[in-house]
């Protein structure tokens, strides 16, 4: 069992061994190294990481990721699924905000046959993209303070998540993977009574949100342990493809919401958060303030909400119909059915296409090459946590073995996002 | 051994009775094994293996809503050496079942498994070359919590499933599980997957290339690390 | 980026397609790093979004075996541009870019492990996703979807042994 071993004063001792950057390395003598292996199964890792660390003493002199131990194929399923069917296995990707992930796939889809969803389903999809950040966020912050020893905030943020799982089971039946997202809408249209539960959410959650807030910011004990950790310059950010929070924190104001608008983003009014100063204090200030972003965006997303179908007309013979049509009328039922049958749903085009979201964790893409068929010829997902996780190997060095939770909890990586 | 227990507290469930209408009412008589079983079933340590999904129900179990701590099974530790009962939350990759092979073998007797959601217990919806299909074919599993990810209700169903089983069957010396030498899962190949990767071990060879590639070399499917 | 000056500096030998709002140039691979170099340099492309790998073994109408695909972002300009280039059997090689970008360094790893591509001039190209002694290469075609038994190797334990 590894233990994470606390130095007494971290800041002071921080003082001295500098951070990453601008700590000169100094030359050790192998002889006095030692290798520290942390993980697979660890509390700090949340999932199944692998770090080889080499100590010199406490301090991190190298950092050696090894992965893919949840690697379960998942792109290789993408290629035996069908674009309806995929939406299952894209869910299981990045667990904890698993419609973000299916509304990237989806947006990938419908971009690559060319469907415009209806303005519904552009405002739902966008509430439930900004529930899924709220989702996401709520977890990362709760458990770097759980690593760091606030119980508290985690319980706290989790019970704000159980309220959420609330509103995503109301819409789609499952709490957990909802696989709520079709091919030119979603699996059933919300009433009123979820755009309620909805707004007694976002109402509700400021109040928590400044709860945590006050028990955090400025708590001395989550300041030291946070602060000047894990440096990432802007440079590197930029080199090492970091995207989302991660990238913002270091000063990256990159976007894909502002930059390239897609769902509802357009019309409404928010603001991008983010800071110059790179540590995990940093990622965590910017997810908090994400949160109150979110809140608005939820806020207003949910008050223009416009009426109509849900999905696209049933003329184009794009969508999979309704379950009551299937069930209770002969043309709903052959509708289904050539939907399902290969070779009469969708009008594939044999080309290639890579379209990304803003998911809570960075930029979500996918690479879709289409052959015609009805399934992808390969799904290539480009998985945020995946390319966050490569630069821990430089930010480490100079640190020391207790900022490992704090780091590995503010890049936010998620083991099966990360293996796929 | 006597253990003192308020009045009333055994009720039908209880491991103790008090036949013997000579004792004074805090004075139980009850075999060793029966004791030993309830103080066990009630202080169940997890060792929370959570690989995946399921991993975050199991955090949702043991947080605010759910509390797992109301059934006495909340003491997750994270160090085998600990535990009494593995919780396989998630599927297992090939590259993690010589880790989970190991954290099994490190727990220390009694100890017991339960593998929880669709991909632990078969594989689930990925049945593809690098998941396990089934944590039974490989270590012994003593509870099966189905669904995708279970609710959290129903873990703490299987928990208390494994409350009743500790106690109905649990031994001092954990003599229950020596009867159990053969592998309790399924076997590892079923017959149509043998045939299909003798199959493809014909396939290897002969290849479908694309028609200007058909005269170049045959490519070679395992190449040899550099 | 100016497609038709780009494929002047290059020589002409640069393809250019679009589809919905992708823009992707091919480029050869021996002329690759040039491009590559070229499009960071000048073109101010310092974004290396993602590297993947596409096997065309039974894709209609292909000539190439392996197309690799680099997404580059201009974070200034806010531009996307999709880098595409083929390599075939036996031994497929591409020149490495992790000196230019250091995402390259993983998602090379990947696209090593999961199709074979050797990158020369990567710093540390091993197996990153499968274990060390996997011998196949999984996300390529001719690899079966539930694998050639690999996932049932290993030791059974019992209930009294353990």
């Amino acid at each position: 069992m590894p233990v994470v071993a606390s130095s007494l004063n971290p800041a002071a001792s921080r003082a001295h061994t500098g951070g990453h950057g601008s700590h000169p390395r100094e030359p050790v003598d192998s002889e006095y190294l030692w290798t520290l292996n942390f993980g697979p199964q660890h509390p700090a890792t949340h999932t199944t990481l692998r770090l080889v660390l080499t100590l010199d003493g406490e301090r991190i002199v190298k950092a050696e990721p090894d992965i893919g131990y949840l690697h379960s194929g998942f792109e290789k399923l993408g290629e035996d699924l069908d674009f309806n069917q995929y939406v299952t296995i894209v869910d299981r990707m990045n667990y904890i905000s698993p419609l973000a992930n299916e509304i990237a796939w989806h947006h990938t889809v419908e971009k690559l046959l060319d469907i415009k969803i209806t303005p519904r389903c552009t405002y739902l999809r966008t509430i439930l993209a900004e529930l899924m950040r709220l989702h996401d966020h709520l977890l990362c912050i709760g458990a770097v303070a759980l690593d760091l020893g606030a119980f508290t905030a985690f319980l706290y943020f989790f019970q704000q998540r159980e309220l959420i799982y609330d509103i995503v089971e109301y819409a789609s039946g499952q709490r957990f993977h909802t696989s709520y997202t079709r091919v030119g809408g979603v699996m059933f249209d919300v009433n009123t009574a979820w755009a309620d539960k909805v707004r007694n959410f976002s109402k509700g959650f400021p109040k928590i949100h400044s709860e945590v807030d006050r028990l955090l910011t400025r708590n001395r004990i989550f300041v030291d342990r946070v602060k000047g950790v894990g440096v990432l310059s802007r440079e590197d950010a930029i080199n090492m493809g970091c995207s989302g929070p991660i990238a913002r924190a270091s000063g990256v104001v990159r976007d894909l919401r502002k930059d390239e608008p897609y769902l509802a983003y357009a019309d409404l009014d928010f603001k991008v958060a983010a800071s110059k100063g790179g540590d995990c204090y940093a990622r965590y200030l910017v997810r908090m303030q994400e949160m109150l972003e979110s809140i608005k965006i939820i806020d207003q997303a949910i008050e223009n909400i416009p009426d109509g179908p849900v999905n696209v007309d049933l003329e184009g013979k794009s969508v999979l119909p309704a379950k009551p049509a299937v069930y209770r009328s002969i043309e709903g039922l052959i509708h289904h059915f050539e939907m399902v049958m290969p070779n009469r749903g969708f009008k594939v085009p044999v080309e290639e296409i890579y379209a990304s979201t803003e998911s809570p964790n960075g930029e979500l893409g996918f690479y879709i090459v289409a052959d015609g068929e009805p399934r992808a010829y390969r799904a290539r997902c480009r998985p945020p946590s995946f390319i966050h996780f490569a630069t821990f190997q430089h930010i480490m060095p100079g640190y020391m073995l207790s900022d490992v939770p704090a780091v590995l909890g503010s890049l936010n990586i998620i083991a099966a996002e990360l293996d796929r | 051994m006597a253990i003192a227990t308020p009045a009333g507290a055994a009720g039908s469930s209880s491991p103790f009775v008090n036949p013997q209408k000579g004792l004074p009412d805090n004075v139980f008589l009850t075999t060793l094994n029966a004791a030993s079983s309830w103080a066990r079933k009630n202080s169940l340590w997890p060792m929370p293996f959570a690989t995946a999904c399921c991993g975050i129900e199991l955090m949702a179990t043991a947080s605010s809503r759910h509390d797992l701590a109301r059934f006495g099974a909340e003491v997750m530790r994270f160090s085998p050496r600990q535990c009494d009962l593995m919780i396989v939350a998630g599927r297992v990759a090939m590259k993690m079942m010589p880790v989970l092979q190991r954290i099994w073998l490190q727990m220390p007797e009694p100890k017991w498994c339960i593998s929880m959601g669709a991909c632990a217990c078969t594989g689930g919806v990925f049945d593809t070359y690098a998941v396990v299909q089934g944590v039974d074919r490989f270590i012994p599993v003593d509870l099966y919590v189905p669904g995708c990810p279970p609710r959290p209700e129903q873990l703490i169903a299987g928990i208390m499933q494994i409350q009743e089983l500790v106690q109905r069957t649990g031994t001092m010396q954990g003599t229950e599980f020596q009867y159990r030498n053969r592998p309790t899962g399924p076997a590892p190949f079923d017959a149509d997957e043998i045939i299909r990767i003798r199959e493809g071990q014909l396939q290897l060879t002969p290849l479908e290339l694309p028609v200007s590639l058909k005269q170049a070399q045959t490519p070679t499917l395992t190449q040899a690390t550099p | 980026m100016d497609f038709a000056a780009l494929n002047e500096h290059l020589g002409g030998v640069l393809k250019s397609e679009a589809f919905r709002d992708n823009n992707r140039v091919i480029v050869p691979a021996n002329r690759l790093e040039e491009l590559m170099s070229h499009l960071k340099h000048v073109g101010g492309f310092d974004f290396l979004s993602d590297v993947t790998c596409v096997d065309y073994l039974e894709y209609p109408g292909a000539t190439d075996r392996f197309g690799v695909v680099y997404v580059l972002v201009n974070t200034a300009t806010r531009e996307r541009l999709i880098v595409k280039t083929f390599v075939n059997d036996p031994a497929p090689k591409l020149p490495s870019m992790y000196s230019l970008w250091k995402t390259a360094d993983w998602t090379e790893r990947e696209v090593y492990d999961l199709f074979g591509i050797h990158f020369t001039g990567h710093p540390n190209l091993q197996r990153i996703l499968c274990p060390p002694e996997f011998e196949s290469h999984a996300l390529r075609k001719d690899y079966p979807l539930k694998g050639r038994g690999e996932r049932h190797n290993f030791p059974v334990i019992t209930r009294a042994e353990s």
